[in-house]
């Protein structure tokens, strides 16, 4: 198979590849002289022919989702660029951002211009501090440049942006949590209708995108439709609901491989693959027991999975959420899927927000018998519990406001019924057949 | 007419009528319980007591179902809809919902103010699953006291369902109240000595669905089950609250808001939520008076109430007679006392006490500066009195015109009276040692009062009356709203009320009736014409 040529990943290796003359001297800035000079609705029909899905998670089609926006809104428009990266596995945004800050915000301007806003948002995540401090530079050398403010370009175009440290919550990355607050309030997602793109930041049409996903836009304009398509995976004939998996995504491998990093590859490479041939394999000479396919809020694929396509549909299809933010974390046959579930579920309790009665409790419950559990006081009827409280929660049965709840019930899913035999053991023998009993009380 | 289907049952709305499932299921009777929504409040949609199937029915009359559960009070009606409310589906989820609620709840009921009116035992009893399968303890996190002067949070039992905290962000606009933490550590609490005392603080109480905000004022005083209810009316400024007035052997423990929208909505003040405590009061006039030259003679109504009303018809054939009513009195005992003393003499003068207002209207949502905000959703009238409008329709009726106290009151100093009768009322006085001293010149003063004052000292007769919760009548609101007050206990001691004293006083036949007494007074007084056959029901009527 011949190398992959990186696109979004392209120049970081270059000496100060976050400088702006560097980035134009790269042909920078030529993507936006070309969207200015096209219509917004053509900038918002090329994405959407693109074939351009979400980055941040739900893989939703950026070009529809722009399109959403209410015809003529005399009122103000505002962009929100999501890199609030929070998902546990996932830094490539950070990437993008320390090393490449240009790409995204010329991916904005675009964005900005096709959605017809003159203001967005980058909502970064608190932890990211030189994320912080590169993308602030960057944005004053686009001041200096003309390339934000008034008279983009000489166009007449005008667009502000501003940066602003989140909060310290996973659900701050959630779009609305992540509206609210930007307004100065606690991260609460709101329900919806109304979504963002017809009522959002400050209860005007909004458009919420990840940093990967407006990265991408900068790109399909230079480049086109067609070669964006010519990456990944078309759409399945007997699946009429399969948009297709188009383009290069960011894959982050971590956990128990050799070598973790962040890979571009056109989407659909199989997790094996991503493991071997770009981790560097498992560490320690051992096999892969779970792999999580893109962030632990995905669930688990088991080892006989692991020849499953990445793309949007892949994960699917093996029981899993989603591709999600495509971070997989490779854990090794040495490890504990109790210990592992665990972490999972004290993750989400931590991170639930507590407004929805099923997220608030049934998180803090799962993780409270998971640590029964391990202290060698589980029951066997602890299996059946732990599916049944995560079957109860999430936006797909319909009992929760946000998408945190299904995270959090999705791994406990595949756990259980994936690896059952070693939780029934984990319970019997009242301790980890892998974990040496030692180890287990130094970790507490 | 568009028509949604509850459990099967057709339920048909207005087409500019803006229902959510919870309220159609209501007109089917059917119940969808649930505890953050609030008909008063946002719609936040975050408890999911309230999850349903709802579906649509196709002209072919075929129904096609969503696959997800939603939660009713987020949804709006539409013609043709289906909802589903008892399926095996939803019935889980509610099951489900309040397993959770219940994991780290102290099941304290036996302790709790709210056992016998908690939404929590309530559903769990009729969608709950009967048992914990928790096989933790439980969180403690300790309670706070110091939630505001009226107000106190067990901690542990409040279900996060943010009614107050939306309360004191909409209504009240102080903003008082706010969740801290997250997920299941999430908590109700204040700012750091910023307590939740704005005068609408008392409706978080209410508006709790369970026992986590109790009143410190009603705080283990008595089991809601032993308590009676009279509907009644806030007798303590002109918007006249409906509220109910809960008692138990003739001691009232409590006054809550009852929810009125022709009168104050949902709500009620805490001037006057807390403002009923002179109704115990040792000071009370517990019996009748009659004096002779400042001593007591008799303090039994069958020889006080003849001595009364021999000592008026004489006063009446003497001279002129005067008589001061309260803006405290029903229509009906101000009806029945002028159309006495008509009776008696045409040399009638006629005059209201004053009517107290403190300050302005006072308007809520306020911002935290204290300005107020539109759209204004309560307010707290300066008009410290029930019936101002009430008893000046019955003075302009008998009179023509409505004459301040002070005005009677001088004529009387140079001695124009032979007698007066003077009502009070207002718990906070209404005449001073300096105006009562002109009832040194009057030679018979009859004082109805349910407290002591520089009149009643003064008074050969004393009626000792009844509070607005010991009486049947009619108040009318700033607005014109006619409402009835009931009564909910007996005076104390052998005080009697109003209505009765002075339907005695009339030589009556049978006994005192307030609704005989309406429809005489709306036959009679054109003004009060309304009254005359409708119900004033649980709502009132307007004038
Ligand atoms: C709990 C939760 C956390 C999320 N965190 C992020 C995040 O950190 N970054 C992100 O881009 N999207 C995140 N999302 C997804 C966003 O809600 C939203 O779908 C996304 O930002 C849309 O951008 P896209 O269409 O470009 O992917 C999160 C969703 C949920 C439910
Ligand atoms: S699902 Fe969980 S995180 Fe999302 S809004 Fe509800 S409680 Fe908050
Ligand atoms: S809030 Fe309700 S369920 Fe809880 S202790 Fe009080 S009465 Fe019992
Ligand atoms: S204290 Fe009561 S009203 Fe407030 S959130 Fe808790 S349960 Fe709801
Ligand atoms: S009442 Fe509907 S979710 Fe709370």
């Amino acid at each position: 198979m011949p190398r992959f040529e990186p696109v979004l990943l392209k120049r970081i290796d270059k000496p100060n590849s976050a400088a702006l003359a560097g980035y134009r001297a790269d042909g920078g800035y030529t993507a936006l002289k070309k969207a200015l000079a096209m219509a917004p609705d053509d900038v918002t029909n090329l994405v959407k022919d693109s074939g351009l899905r979400g980055r941040g998670g739900a893989g939703f089609s950026a070009g529809a989702k722009w399109s959403f926006l209410p015809k003529n809104h005399p009122g103000p428009i505002y962009l929100c660029v999501n890199a609030d990266e929070s998902e546990p596995g996932t830094f490539n945004n950070r990437i993008l951002m320390e090393q490449d800050p240009h790409q995204l915000l010329e991916g904005i301007a675009i964005a900005c211009h096709a959605i017809r806003s003159n203001a967005a948002y980058i909502y970064l995540r608190y932890e990211y501090g030189r994320s912080y401090r590169v993308l602030d530079a960057a944005i004053k050398e686009c001041y200096a440049a003309g390339l934000l403010g008034e008279n983009i370009l000489g166009t007449g175009f005008k667009l502000d942006v501003r940066l602003h440290r989140g909060a310290g919550a996973y659900i701050c990355g959630e779009e609305t949590g992540l509206i609210e607050s930007l307004e100065g309030k606690r991260a609460w997602p709101r329900i919806k209708p109304p979504y963002p793109a017809i009522e959002g930041l400050f209860r005007k049409p909004t458009i919420v995108n990840n940093v990967e996903t407006l990265c991408c836009v900068t790109h399909i304009l230079t480049r086109g439709v067609e070669w964006f398509k010519s990456m990944g995976v078309p759409p399945d004939p007997n699946n009429k609901r399969d948009q297709g998996s188009y383009g290069p995504k960011l894959y982050c491998i971590s956990g128990h491989v050799n070598k973790p990093c962040c890979v571009e590859l056109p989407l659909g490479v199989m997790a094996r693959e991503l493991i071997d041939v770009h981790g560097g394999g498992v560490w320690k000479g051992r096999k892969a027991k779970a792999v999580v396919p893109g962030g632990i809020s995905m669930g688990f694929l088991s080892a006989n999975e692991l020849d499953t396509k990445l793309d949007f549909e892949g994960p699917g299809k093996v029981g899993c959420l989603g591709l999600g933010t495509a971070a997989v974390v490779v854990i090794d046959d040495q490890t504990s899927m109790v210990d592992v579930l665990y972490n999972c579920c004290r993750f989400m309790s931590h991170e639930s927000c507590g407004q929805c009665t099923p997220c608030r409790e049934g998180t803090a419950w799962m993780t409270k018998i998971l640590e029964r559990i391990r202290t060698g006081r589980g029951k066997l009827e602890d299996i059946d519990l732990l599916y049944e409280v995560a079957n109860s929660m999430g936006i797909i049965p319909g009992t929760t406001i946000c998408g945190l709840a299904d995270g959090a019930a999705w791994p406990v899913k595949n756990a259980v019924t994936k690896f059952r035999g070693e939780f029934e053991e984990y319970i019997r023998s009242g301790r980890s057949s892998i974990t040496p009993a030692q180890q287990l009380m130094a970790a507490h | 007419m568009p028509t949604v289907y509850v459990n099967n049952q057709p339920v048909e709305f207005g087409a500019e009528e803006r229902l959510n499932c919870v309220q159609a299921a209501q007109r089917a009777g059917v119940e969808i319980p649930h505890y953050c929504w609030h008909r008063a409040l946002s719609v936040v949609a975050s408890c999911r007591m309230c999850l349903v199937e709802v579906g649509q029915k196709k002209p072919d009359g075929a129904i096609a179902m969503q696959p997800k559960l939603i939660p009713g009070c987020q949804t709006p009606v539409t013609d043709g809809m289906v909802i589903v409310s008892d399926s095996d589906k939803v019935k889980a989820a509610q099951k489900a919902t309040l397993e959770y609620l219940l994991l780290d709840h102290p099941l304290d009921c036996p302790t709790c103010d709210q056992a016998g009116e908690c939404y929590l035992q309530d559903y769990s009893f009729r969608y709950g699953r009967g048992y914990s399968r928790l096989q933790e303890p439980k969180e403690q996190p300790p309670d706070k006291t110091y939630i505001g002067d009226q107000i106190t949070l067990f901690t542990d039992r409040c279900i996060l369902c943010s009614r107050c905290v939306r309360f004191t962000r909409e209504i009240s606009g102080t903003a008082e109240l706010q969740i801290i933490n997250r997920g299941n550590h999430a908590e109700i609490d204040i700012f750091p000595d910023e307590p939740c005392n704005n005068k609408l603080a008392g409706n978080v109480v209410d508006l709790c669905p369970v026992g986590a905000l109790c009143s410190k004022d009603f705080l283990y005083k008595q089991r809601v089950w032993w308590l009676k209810t009279a509907n009644s009316v806030c007798p303590n400024c002109s918007t006249g609250c409906s509220i109910f007035v809960d008692e138990c052997e003739d001691r009232v423990y409590r006054l809550r808001p009852r929810y009125n929208p022709r009168a104050q909505g949902d709500f009620m003040c805490d001037e006057g939520r807390f403002g009923w405590k002179y109704v115990h009061g040792d000071e009370r006039l517990h019996l009748p008076v009659q004096r002779d030259g400042g001593a007591a003679v008799s303090h039994d109504w069958d020889v006080v109430l003849p001595a009364a009303r021999t000592a008026l018809a004489e006063a009446a054939k003497r001279g002129e007679i005067a008589a001061v009513l309260s803006p405290w009195m029903t229509l009906e005992e101000a009806y029945l006392l002028v159309s006495y003393l008509k009776s008696l003499t045409s040399k009638l003068s006629l005059a209201v006490a004053p009517v107290r207002t403190v300050g302005e209207d006072d308007k809520y949502p306020k911002d935290v500066h204290g300005r107020t905000m539109e759209p204004t959703k309560f307010t707290i009238r300066a008009e410290k009195c029930p019936n101002r409008r009430g008893v000046e329709m019955i003075l302009q009726h008998f009179a023509g015109s409505v004459m301040p106290m002070g005005d009677v009151l001088g004529r009387a100093s140079s001695g124009a009276f032979t007698a007066m009768y003077l009502v009070g009322g207002d718990p906070q006085g209404w005449i001073n040692e300096v105006q009562a001293a002109a009832l040194d010149k009057v030679n018979t003063v009859i004082v109805q009062d349910i407290l002591p004052s520089p009149a009643s000292q003064r008074a050969k007769v004393v009626l000792a009356g009844g509070s607005f919760a010991e009486r049947e009548g009619t108040f009318v609101n700033h607005a014109g709203l006619a409402q009835s007050i009931h009564r909910a206990i007996r005076s104390p001691g052998e005080g009697r009320p109003d209505g009765r004293i002075l339907w005695d006083l009339a030589e009556r036949r049978g006994l005192f009736s307030a609704a005989a007494v309406r429809r005489e007074m709306a036959d009679q007084v054109p003004a009060l014409k309304p009254l005359l056959d409708a119900e004033l029901g649980e709502l009132g009527i307007k004038l």
